[in-house]
């Protein structure tokens, strides 16, 4: 079966004047449907970079990216809006949620861009929210809602648009611990129950025992093999070294 | 689509109310400086267009109606003589020196008519009747003007001109474009006030048969009539406009008011519509990054820019209509017929939704990626 992502021998490099910086070096790597991968490394180490080429939001400088077997680099600016909408939901840090509309509004937002009717739209935000646990909250705007629980509107808006891969960018950044895992258990969800492709940038050590692989870049480069390794046995998520994933 | 743009827009309300209130200022400006341009053209060309006549002769070399030269009465006999001509009648329009009871005095603007024709009958009367000029010394003129010239009813005595006067009757609506109200007498009386000679007249006005053809009519009369000048009503009213609104610059100052009006009105709301924009750029881009295109943002961006103008407009209508009714008892009415508001509406949508592109640049620019940064 093909990968929902695969990418090879992928760069990019960011313009300074006359000079460049090269934020990504010839990454190569597969995502896989049902899959979490995690991409763990320092700051600045390009992941939010691959992540958002993944997503078709930053264009490569060269390489190749496929999504869903589609070739993706090269296509132009006005194109790739119409990919992200049929083929990726995000799921931010910041929640990105849209402060004047209600938890229900901001998923029907979603549904609106695929040209969805209005009822239908209601009848569909109000499933998802039921999925993720608030289908009281509905009416409720997103100052009213614990970042959990934003969180988790952010989650029912990117499935609305029935992609096929979830990208999230340090989701759990601002939740507590409890919440992040709960939030990050729902993710896997995602990938497990119902076959999407989850890739997660995170810093947080606490949620890498949810991963089914983790990739590890370090200044722009994958330093850890593609394939998934397994934990030694008896280590728990908080007993995780940072060091070992690179994280310091 | 769910209702993003009026809840941003609702969201700030001080900043709703500060677009709202440069809306309603160029509204309102524009619709007082055009009803006022309205108002003075109407005033300039009153006279002229209210005659009844289809053709004006003058003296060579008159630019506009105030600017009459008196000329030989005799050639109303030669203009009755020409074919197509079905009625011709002599007319004065002319300033002369009205004096108040109090001793003070004004300038006025003699209009002399045959009473038992109809070209030139002073029109509106609301007290009184144009018959009753037929009396000795007989003069009408609009209640508007009461206060100024120092009458309070029909009756009263004046002098004007070193002549009696008196008041038969009121008209309402017949506004003069100078401060000299029109004071409306017979043709005898007019060469009295005016210093006219028996034989003078200033204009000489023209009913055409039914079915002739005006221009043929026109030029017959330059044929046969020597140092004349034959104008339509239409001519000669858009010249007397144009002078008073054009050469003498005081159209052009209004219309400056309002150009200036929707400039305000456009900056104002530009940057009100940028501050929301901005204040609201993370949203843009996030709708962005989750596969909006472009259009889709616009949209959101024009319909805040639709509303703004649609409450603009309608407060701005609610103020201009009480300044509108405010301004018929004054010297200078404010006109505002229903053209006029319909065209407004699209004006300030146009000013609107031109003032949102500006926003629409900035989020046309804006890098979807900005939503990954914190």
């Amino acid at each position: 079966m093909q990968p929902a992502i695969a990418v090879r021998q992928l760069t990019k490099t960011y313009a300074e004047g006359s000079t460049g910086t090269l934020a990504l070096r010839g990454i190569d790597l597969d995502v896989h449907a049902g899959e979490v991968l995690m991409l763990v490394g320092p700051s600045g180490s390009g992941k939010t970079t691959l992540l958002s080429i993944m997503g078709c939001i930053l264009t490569a400088t060269s390489g190749s990216v496929r999504l869903a077997g589609r070739e993706v680099v090269g296509l132009r600016e006005k194109d790739l809006p119409a990919l992200r909408l049929q083929h990726i939901g995000f799921v931010f840090q910041g929640f990105n949620l849209f402060p004047t509309l209600t938890a229900g509004e901001n998923v029907e937002l979603m549904l609106d861009l695929k040209k969805a009717s209005a009822a239908s739209a209601k009848k569909r935000a109000q499933e998802l929210l039921d999925q993720v646990g608030l289908g009281g909250k509905y009416q409720s705007f997103p100052a009213d809602l614990s970042g959990g629980q934003k969180q988790r509107v952010a989650i029912a808006r990117a499935l609305a648009g029935d992609p096929g891969i979830i990208l999230a960018d340090e989701p759990t950044a601002a939740l507590d611990s409890h919440t992040g895992r709960k939030v990050m258990e729902m993710m896997t969800e995602l990938a497990h129950k119902r076959g999407r492709a989850v890739v997660i940038v995170t810093h947080d050590a606490r949620v890498l025992t949810l991963a089914d692989r983790i990739v590890k870049i370090e200044d722009g480069a994958i330093t850890t093999a593609p394939e998934p390794e397994p934990f030694p046995p008896g280590l728990l998520a908080h007993n995780l070294p940072q060091a070992a994933v690179g994280l310091v | 689509m769910p209702p993003l743009a009026q809840r941003n827009l609702f969201h700030d309300k001080v900043r709703l109310t500060v677009t709202l209130t440069g809306i309603v200022f160029s509204v309102v400006l524009i619709v007082v400086q055009l009803g006022l341009f309205l108002g003075f053209t109407t005033a300039t060309s009153n006279l002229i267009d209210h005659s009844g006549a289809d053709l004006w002769i003058t003296s060579k070399n008159v630019p506009y109606v105030e600017q009459g030269v008196a000329f030989s009465e005799r050639k109303l006999n030669q203009v009755r003589t020409v074919p197509g001509v079905a009625d011709a009648q002599k007319m004065i329009a002319h300033w002369t020196q009205w004096k108040r009871h109090d001793g003070g005095e004004d300038s006025v603007q003699i209009v002399g008519l045959n009473v038992d024709d109809n070209l030139e009958r002073p029109w509106n009367l609301v007290e009184g009747r144009v018959e009753d000029l037929k009396s000795p010394d007989a003069i009408i003129l609009d209640e508007l003007y009461k206060q100024k010239l120092g009458v309070t009813r029909v009756g009263e005595v004046f002098e004007i001109g070193g002549h009696r006067a008196r008041v038969v009757g009121f008209t309402r609506g017949i506004r003069s474009f100078t401060t000299s109200p029109y004071v409306f007498t017979t043709f005898k009386n007019a060469q009295n006030y005016t210093n006219l000679r028996e034989d003078q007249t200033m204009f000489i006005l023209v009913k055409v048969a039914p079915g002739a053809n005006l221009e043929q009519v026109r030029h017959a009369l330059l044929d046969h009539v020597k140092d004349v000048e034959v104008f339509t009503t239409g001519e000669f009213s858009h010249m007397t406009t144009f002078y008073w609104m054009f050469t003498t610059g005081a159209g052009v100052a209004v219309l400056i008011a309002a150009v200036l009006g929707l400039v305000v009105g456009f900056v104002v709301v530009a940057q009100t519509i940028y501050a929301t924009t901005v204040d609201h750029l993370r949203e843009f881009g996030t709708l962005k990054a989750m596969g909006a295109p472009n259009s889709y943002v616009y949209k959101v961006i024009m319909k805040q820019a639709a509303i703004s103008a649609v409450i603009g407009y309608v407060l701005g209508m609610i103020v201009s209509v009480f300044v509108v009714r405010g301004s018929q008892a004054g010297g200078a009415a404010i006109l505002m017929p229903l053209p006029m508001a319909v065209g407004m509406f699209f004006l300030t949508l146009l000013m609107c939704i031109g003032a949102a592109l500006v926003s629409i640049n900035k989020v046309t620019r804006l890098d979807p990626a900005m939503v990954f940064k914190g």
